[in-house]
């Protein structure tokens, strides 16, 4: 089939912080050096920011290097950080512990990422790159000596059946001396990357915590801007890894989320109701009461830290951002080092293609300058902490007390990680968890949750949410795990049905709010999650 | 034939609306904003029509703040050859985007308007017949099928029950309907050439026209949540309830 | 203070959107003029002049007026305004093509699609698409209004007393020309048209299941819809969807059938006037929205209600 194809020196997939850091630094050096460099940028959500869901606390010191004037340029960053607390969660106490210092977040500002990213973006535009939501890059393209030479974004109007409809249009190649790869967690490109040029060898499988995060606006009493809150213990047990945020930013807005942690054992663990119980707790209920619930939406995000980073570089191609791995999990941030990253590898891409036939070759030096920086230093210190987790609770704050403070990250020693998709027991081993019934008020159920997210896909399309073999599902997921996904997956995409005395795993693939979850969960890694026609998913506000 | 076609920058059709909770207006805030779906329809149709040879140029023109440009460069992607943005931070009614539209048409001089039906934000269904008033022209609104031929225009409307064809004198003005067209995919190298195509600016004072809102909104809430009713035992007290008592069979 | 509701009809028999229209009227408190524009309509002036609250009926007989053509009918409203606050017309497709032509003719906002009363300058209406309700006041001194039919109860059509009074017709505009209609003669209606709908949803089950529904649905008349579970499992095509990504629907009545009742599906069939739920689920959402709730078995449930109809 043709397909069209266009020409950029910088094709750059993934309009997150990452990718728009990354464009805006490449334009920045263009226009200091007086090169002409054309940078595009592609992202699958319906806008800059649809897709985008953090917590989030950002840390602006990234962003003073890239836009110093940022505040004169009327960033988003609304809210400093006024007040840390770190809770220890009982089923109906709250007790406050010394907050860990990589949570102190003095000079820190409360965000909403999407709206970060709809700044960052703007800035990219007024200097040129060429910023195109809706357009999913769905393949990657190779030369003939292997190197990336591009992507091809998907075809638009084929039905579910993958037949041309009436307004079938081909995707498009974008053809570029370099690809940065800025996915985010789990890109469905990057993970084919990992498997071509074996950029996973030698390092620890990349390991997951899946975040649920709800926007309320709650009562201007109970407003305390700046406020930020952890918390670890209830509801998890003991040996299960997750911990909440809420934070008090502008307009009375509360951000508020649960991680859990996707190497999780007990397959009757559900991430969602976690998050619903999790808001039942009094700390919790009496910030919420009365207020009203305003957006919802789930993203993974990769907590493997140094020990998971990949090789980051091959020929034609780099990746940057939490699809690498960038993120600082004891921190609980991850946009510093995402737009540090993405800052990097434009450097190094410039210098790179200073030489004008240069195309495909391999950056190294990205990898190189990255050991230099800041980003580097703060990963290796802390690489030690969410490993310890796996010793439960009590062990992994004592230890990480020790790591951090006596050894302050210097440990001799690297603790290592294990997949997720290996860890759930079966069924039979576990036992059921009985979740609370949602009241509409303060907690709610699955489907009333995804409305809130705005996620809609094109209904006539084929299926992004593949099985690599159809009878897994009922055969092994259900018959011995109990069917974990209709669990995990926070959008509800996945139910077992029956019908005339058998199982069917029904896959409600518009719900889909993108956050890779099942691509990392499903226990015999049967579910392939594609990128679904460009514009679909979710449409985030203030998230 | 030069075409004009109005597009409305609305909030995108998979976003939720929520009044603010003041009940002051919507909130608006950072949500997705994209092109009233209808209005697609009718630039799509515009297109068409330019495509199949009968129409020269399309014009859009759209109404609001700065960030309808956007809105205009999708329109402009999508295949039409300028745009023209009445740039205004009022909040402007129907009567008033009508008498706008109207000075547009007196500068542009189309023989052929075509809007959407109706905007998915304030649901109003005036633009267009409003337009049509204004300038003494034939309508053709809720339109399912155009036909040109001969000078005049051949429309298909949908109505309550049906389809309705009318005969327009030309110059007219269509509202498009769900079922006229579906809109296309926006080509990605159209859109980069979309950003090349020109875009001019007026004010409404460029165009003497007074665009003060004649409605004022005292308030607006959300829906009174809908109470659940009685269970009724069996199929006999079901029907008995909806013939005797909700009088609805 | 006097309203003039334009009538709606088809030059034989008058529309019974018309004595909602009617009743919104005199809501608004003042008395309740109709106009009846057709041609050889004299039978409907007749029948509007029967409508309980009408004072008098303003008949426009000429052949121009025969399809209700708003470059025709609109100048005639004009003409005839000059008495009147209010007018009004039902928020069907004829009222909404002809009443922003006469409102923007008299220099006046419209208020479109009008659910409540609050005064004679103050009205409730609904936008985005349902998902809000604004409260909205004109400062026109005549205010243009189409009334959406199911937020008001008819207007009786008999008992009233009005006379019938012959006005003067204006020209024809020369704009427009009437070149025929096909009105949909399916014995069943299409779903966004129709006045009662019944909706199956996963509950039934299968393909062939969904021809108890259908059975129900043309006992009733009813257009038949589905729940996005049910078209996502292949039973019915994906036009029969109602909700947040499928058709929004407000029949009078509405059937939900084996429909648990997500919000998805809610945000498409909430603003119905009666909804009935079938399920066996007791706890079943849709139950926290039905007028009428039988706990049950459909397949025995349906069949059932198709014979007691019969009664």
């Amino acid at each position: 089939m043709e397909r069209e194809a266009m020409e950029f020196d910088v094709v750059i997939v993934g309009g997150g912080p990452a990718g728009l850091a990354a464009a805006i630094r490449l334009r920045q050096l263009a226009a200091e050096h007086d090169r002409e460099l054309s940078v595009c940028v592609l992202e699958k959500g319906s806008e800059i920011g649809a897709h985008i869901l953090s917590g989030a606390v950002m840390e602006p010191r990234a962003l003073n290097e890239l836009i110093p004037d940022w505040q004169a340029r009327g960033a988003p960053l609304n809210t400093p950080a006024s007040e840390d607390r770190f809770m220890f969660l009982t089923e109906k106490r709250a007790f406050r512990f010394v907050t860990p210092p990589q949570q102190a977040n003095h000079g820190n500002y409360i965000v909403s990422l999407g709206n970060v990213c709809r700044w960052l973006a703007e800035q990219a535009e007024e200097l040129g790159v060429e910023v195109l939501p809706g357009f999913a890059a769905a393949e990657v393209l190779y030369d003939d000596n292997g190197a990336v030479r591009g992507v091809a974004t998907g075809d638009m109007g084929r039905t579910r059946e993958g037949e041309e409809g009436p307004n079938f249009t081909p995707g498009y190649e974008l053809l570029a001396r370099i690809t940065l790869f800025g996915e985010g967690c789990r890109g469905s490109l990057t993970k084919t990357l990992f498997e071509r040029f074996g950029l996973r060898e030698g390092v620890d499988p990349q390991v997951y915590g899946l975040g649920v995060k709800e926007l309320w606006e709650i009562d201007a009493a109970k407003h305390v801007p700046g406020q930020i809150t952890h918390t670890a213990g209830w509801p998890m047990d003991m040996s299960t890894y997750g911990g909440s945020w809420m934070y008090h930013f502008e307009d009375n807005l509360v951000s508020i989320g649960f991680v859990v942690g996707l190497d999780y054992q007990n397959p009757y663990l559900s991430p969602f109701e976690e998050m619903q119980r999790f808001k039942t707790h009094p700390l919790i209920r009496e910030v919420l009461e009365g207020g009203r619930r305003l957006a919802y939406g789930a993203r993974a995000i990769s907590a493997g830290g140094f020990q998971s980073i990949p090789k980051l570089s091959f020929p034609g191609g780099l990746l940057i951002g939490d699809g690498a791995g960038f993120l600082n999990v004891p921190k609980i941030k991850g946009t510093h080092t995402a737009m540090k990253s993405g800052m990097t590898a434009a450097e190094a891409v410039f210098e790179a293609l200073a030489d004008e036939s240069a195309s495909g070759v391999e950056v190294t030096g990205y990898r190189e300058r990255l050991e230099q920086t800041w980003l580097w230093d703060e990963l290796y210190r802390v690489r030690n902490i969410k490993p310890s987790f796996h010793w439960g609770l009590p062990l992994a704050f004592a230890y990480s007390a020790i790591d951090t403070v006596l050894l302050r990250g210097k440990a001799p020693w690297t603790l290592r990680h294990r997949p997720d998709h290996e860890q759930l027991k079966p069924a039979a081993a576990c036992k059921p968890i009985e979740y609370p019934k949602p009241d509409g008020v303060l907690t709610f159920d699955r489907l009333s949750s995804v409305f809130l997210s705005n996620t809609n896909h094109e209904e006539d399309q084929p299926c992004h949410l593949t099985l690599r073999d159809d009878s897994v599902p009922v055969q092994v997921n259900l018959a011995r795990y109990g069917g974990p996904e209709q669990r995990y997956c926070p959008a509800g995409v996945y139910e077992f049905v029956e019908e005339g005395g058998e199982s069917r795993l029904q896959i409600n693939a518009q719900n889909c709010v993108h956050c890779k979850t099942c691509d990392i969960k499903d226990p015999t890694q049967n579910i392939n999650w594609v990128t679904p026609e460009g514009g679909g998913g979710p449409n985030y506000p203030n998230m | 034939m030069k075409i004009l076609v109005a597009v409305k920058r609305a909030i995108d059709y998979n976003v939720k609306a929520r009044p603010k909770a003041d009940g002051s207006a919507v909130d608006l805030a950072n949500v997705k904003m994209s092109m009233n779906p209808f209005d697609e329809i009718a630039v799509e149709e515009a297109i068409r029509i330019q495509e199949a040879g009968t129409a020269s140029e399309t014009v859009a023109v759209s109404i609001g703040p700065k960030q309808c440009q956007e809105t205009l460069r999708t329109a402009m992607a999508m295949g039409v050859d300028r745009g023209i943005l009445v740039e205004t931070d009022e909040d402007v009614q129907p009567l008033a985007v009508a008498k706008l539209l109207k000075a547009v048409v007196d500068k542009e001089q189309p023989e052929l308007v075509i809007l959407g039906k109706q905007a998915i934000d304030d649901d109003s269904n005036q633009t267009g017949q409003m337009l049509a008033a204004l300038l003494g022209w034939a309508q053709g609104t809720f339109a399912a099928g155009v036909e040109l031929a001969d000078g005049s225009l051949t429309v298909r409307r949908e109505i309550d029950g049906g389809i309705q064809t009318l005969k327009l004198k030309m110059p007219a003005v269509v509202t498009a309907d769900l079922r006229l067209n579906e809109p296309r995919y926006v080509k990605l190298p159209n859109i980069m050439k979309a950003k090349k195509k020109p875009l001019d600016t007026l004010a409404p004072a460029d165009l003497g026209v007074d665009v003060a809102p004649r409605l004022s909104v005292l308030k607006v809430a959300e829906p009174p949540a809908r109470q659940g009713g009685i269970k009724v035992p069996d199929v006999a007290a079901l029907v008995d309830k909806l013939r005797n008592e909700a009088k609805v069979i | 203070m006097t309203a003039l509701v334009i009538a709606e009809h088809n030059n034989a028999e008058l529309n019974a959107a018309t004595l909602n229209a009617v009743a919104a009227a005199s809501a608004i408190g003042g008395d309740v003029d109709v106009l009846v524009a057709g041609a050889a309509c004299q039978a409907v002036a007749d029948a509007a002049a029967q409508v309980a609250g009408v004072r008098k009926v303003l008949l426009a007989d000429a052949a121009h007026y025969a399809n209700a053509l708003a470059e025709n009918l609109a100048p005639l409203v004009v003409s005839l305004a000059e008495p009147y606050e209010h007018l009004l017309a039902a928020a069907t497709t004829t009222g909404k093509n002809v009443m922003p032509r006469v409102a923007a003719l008299l220099d006046s906002a419209q208020i479109s699609d009008i659910i409540g009363v609050e005064s004679n300058d103050t009205f409730v209406r609904p936008i985005y698409a349902g998902n809000v309700i604004a409260t909205v006041k004109s400062a026109d001194a005549k205010k243009v209004i189409t009334v959406r039919t199911t937020a008001f109860d008819p207007a009786a059509a008999s008992g009233g007393s009005g006379a019938v009074e012959s006005v003067a017709v204006a020209d024809a505009a020369g704009l427009s020309e009437f070149v025929g209609e096909e009105l949909t003669k399916s014995d069943r209606p299409e779903l966004t048209a129709a006045d009662i709908i019944v909706s199956g949803g996963r509950g039934v089950g299968s393909s062939e299941n969904f021809a108890i529904i259908e059975a129900l649905a043309d006992k009733l008349g009813a257009a038949v819809g589905a729940s996005r579970a049910a078209v996502d499992a292949g039973y019915v095509p994906n036009d029969y969807q109602v909700g947040q990504t499928g058709k929004v629907v407000a029949p009078t009545l509405y059937i939900a059938v084996g429909i648990s009742g997500a919000i998805q599906h809610l945000a498409g069939m909430k603003d119905s006037k009666v909804i009935v739920a079938i399920n066996k689920d007791e706890e079943a959402p849709i139950f926290g929205v039905a007028d009428y709730g039988l706990v049950g078995d459909l397949f025995k449930e349906v069949p059932a209600m198709v014979e007691a109809l019969d009664k």
